[in-house]
């Protein structure tokens, strides 16, 4: 503890270096997509790519503010297809409506959701995966019977809405943009106040955070909703960006998102995880989506490489914090 | 007292009912979808409804939430509790359903499938939207007009074992065998798993894989419309081609942007009230369901019943309808 306070760039070097793994993998995979299809490492393609990203890490984070607690929300993907769908009815019958009201409409109705779970989970006492499975069959139920089973079409929705998604601030799709604003908003949530940090603590250690006096039951509804209001969030983004509010949206996508806080590093049993690791988590997940279409091989080998080039992932992931973290407890063996 | 009172209301409940059904005039006809809250499915409900209220029978619509055969076998067992004449049904799978199926025939119940076939011996007859090799064909002749019979060209496909998908796909290679298009070049199969992201993320991968790609053919609605979106986003409407099958709701936009100046879907009102009527034929005896049987279908014209591919007997809905500007705007509210 105290050479960490001393060194502060020291502690900075380490904590780059944890998620040092996934930067390696990154870098390597796409030196080899790179040289099959050259056209990958353009700036056109990067742009691309981040672009699939935006939603994906926007909805990562609020998975990792769950996990983190030791808890998951499965919810999560129907909540962002109920969201979706109310956002493109709304837009549907009020077309003048602006897109920045729009996603404010998405963060509040996904709060709703979001908290409406987190109840059942922290005052309930039900089990996470099974309050959060439960929830995520009646969200997608509701999302049916809203909609009365009708899609909302992209003739429907009006320019500017669509825009939302195709327009570009300094070079930068509005999305990626949403999604930048989104982690530095977290950022200073996470490691700058009280309640952030709370999060960490109730997910080491619950007994621990309650005696020294965390209120335990309100952070663990807060996470939940929490990623309930970037569910929603993204919803309205999803929508927007395939210009389609679909009943059967982003099914099962759940897995993606925990698939990519796990590449992050982010324990499932919960105590560990960065905003950082589940960045560079989520940009994995989607060089694997965009890099697969352009390498030119069977559609069966895709999936196959797929599930693949996530175990080779998370094993150079391990491999690498591991060995960064006996560096560092030797380190502090000596300093002490 | 208080007993005998209920007793009597429910003895007379029970008459009523039994009475009501024995004297009901018309059939009654279960129509199963492969799930609701599809437009498509819909639409077909829509059309049988229409056909059975002209033959002046009772239609039942139902399907799963979500497009598994489970569902589908859980709700033709109730509609035999139910004691219905006949079931339509389009199929989650083709042959699962077949001992529910035979257990309904066994039961004195007409079966029909539609849309999407079961074995022969789960049913009496089939109701083909179109013959197989017309769709694939037709797919083939529009994207070589529009990118001049010259260039590279690919196709979306929905999952690489879906057996419609992949008669059509065949068909097509067939076509474009014919020395017509012998400048056009067929580079590549991919597919999208009829997900909206994942089908859009293979279009934009063609894009970079193929720059010199001049057409993609997409037989399948979600492909259709994500591959449009791609197209718009990405700058390529008027330089990269599109057709296939799609949802004239999903398409308008895409039609009138110029993305997609034409594809093609038969008319799934038509097919439901092609099937809800043959159902009723079947009922009253008018046809069994034999080869070479004949009948008119009302407002649809006359029809023949043929053998179809798969051993059993068919009937051929027609050859499937063309959508782009002219006329995508009546049917964007249709379907």
């Amino acid at each position: 503890m105290v050479s960490r306070s001393s060194s502060p760039t020291v502690v900075l070097r380490l904590r780059g270096f944890r998620e040092l793994g996934i930067i390696i993998f990154i870098v390597l995979i796409s030196l080899v997509i790179g040289a099959r299809n050259p056209r990958f490492l353009t700036w056109g393609n990067l742009h691309d790519m981040l672009l699939d990203t935006a939603i994906l890490s926007i909805l990562a984070v609020g998975m990792m503010l769950v996990l983190v607690t030791g808890g998951i929300d499965l919810s999560a993907e129907s909540g962002l297809a109920l969201t979706g769908m109310v956002a493109g009815m709304v837009i549907k019958a009020h077309p003048h409506l602006s897109p920045l009201f729009m996603l404010f409409l998405g963060l509040g109705l996904g709060s709703l959701l979001g908290a409406l779970t987190g109840v059942i989970v922290a005052w309930g006492r039900v089990l996470p995966i099974i309050a959060t499975l439960s929830m995520m069959y009646v969200y997608r139920g509701i999302t049916f019977i809203i909609s009365g089973g009708k899609w909302i079409n992209a003739y429907e929705m009006p320019d500017s809405f669509k825009e939302m998604a195709t327009g570009r601030l300094l070079g930068f799709s509005n999305l990626i943009t949403i999604a930048l604003l989104v982690y530095l908003v977290f950022y200073y949530f996470i490691y700058h106040t009280r309640t952030g940090r709370e999060i960490y603590a109730v997910g080491s250690n619950l007994e621990a955070a309650r005696i020294i006096g965390i209120d335990t039951t309100f952070i663990t509804w807060l996470v939940y909703t929490l990623s309930g209001a970037l569910y929603g969030l993204s919803g309205v983004m999803w929508v927007a960006r395939y210009a389609s509010a679909q009943n059967d949206t982003a099914t099962g996508f759940v897995m993606t998102i925990v698939a990519a806080c796990v590449l992050g590093g982010v324990s499932i049993t919960g105590g560990v995880g960065s905003l950082f690791g589940v960045l560079l988590g989520s940009v994995t997940i989607g060089i694997i989506n965009n890099a697969l279409p352009m390498v030119r091989i069977s559609p069966f080998w895709k999936m196959a490489l797929q599930g693949i080039i996530i175990l080779v992932a998370v094993m150079v992931n391990i491999l690498i914090t591991q060995s960064v973290e006996r560096a560092q407890r030797r380190r502090r063996n000596e300093e002490i | 007292m208080k007993k005998n009172v209920s007793l009597l209301v429910f003895l007379l409940l029970g008459i009523f009912v039994l009475t009501g059904s024995v004297f009901a005039k018309g059939f009654t006809i279960g129509m199963v979808v492969k799930n609701l809250g599809n437009p498509f499915m819909d639409a077909c409900g829509k059309g049988g409804q229409e056909a059975c209220e002209l033959l002046g029978n009772t239609l039942i619509f139902q399907g799963p939430a979500t497009p598994t055969v489970e569902g589908q076998i859980e709700i033709i067992e109730n509609l035999i509790a139910q004691k219905v004449d006949a079931i339509c049904v389009t199929a989650n799978d083709f042959d699962a359903l077949v001992p529910v199926l035979k257990k309904a025939m066994a039961n004195n119940i007409k079966v029909v499938s539609f849309d999407s076939a079961v074995n022969p011996e789960g049913r009496i007859v089939h109701v083909n939207q179109a013959d197989a090799e017309q769709i694939g064909k037709l797919q083939v002749q529009a994207i070589a007009e529009m990118i001049g019979y010259e260039g590279e060209i690919a196709i979306l496909s929905a999952g690489a074992t879906m057996t419609n998908q992949n008669t059509w796909i065949a068909y097509m290679k067939e076509e474009l065998k014919d020395p017509k298009y012998a400048k056009m070049n067929l580079v590549t199969i991919v597919y999208g798993d009829d997900l909206r992201d994942k089908s859009y993320n293979e279009a934009m991968g063609l894009f970079k894989s193929y720059p010199n790609l001049k057409g993609i053919i997409s037989p399948t609605t979600v492909g259709v419309s994500a591959a449009a979106k791609a197209i718009t986003d990405a700058g390529l409407v008027g330089k990269i081609k599109l057709t296939g099958l799609g949802l004239p709701s999903e398409m308008a936009e895409w039609i009138h942007n110029g993305a997609c100046e034409a594809m093609f879907l038969w008319n799934p009102i038509d097919l439901g009230y092609l099937a809800a009527y043959v159902a009723g034929l079947l009922c009253d005896g008018t046809i069994t369901g034999k080869e070479g049987e004949q009948f008119s279908a009302g407002r649809m014209g006359d029809y023949t019943i043929t053998k179809a591919g798969d051993g059993g007997t068919e009937v051929l809905l027609g050859p499937p309808f063309r959508f782009d500007r002219s006329n995508i705007d009546e049917w964007k509210n249709v379907y």
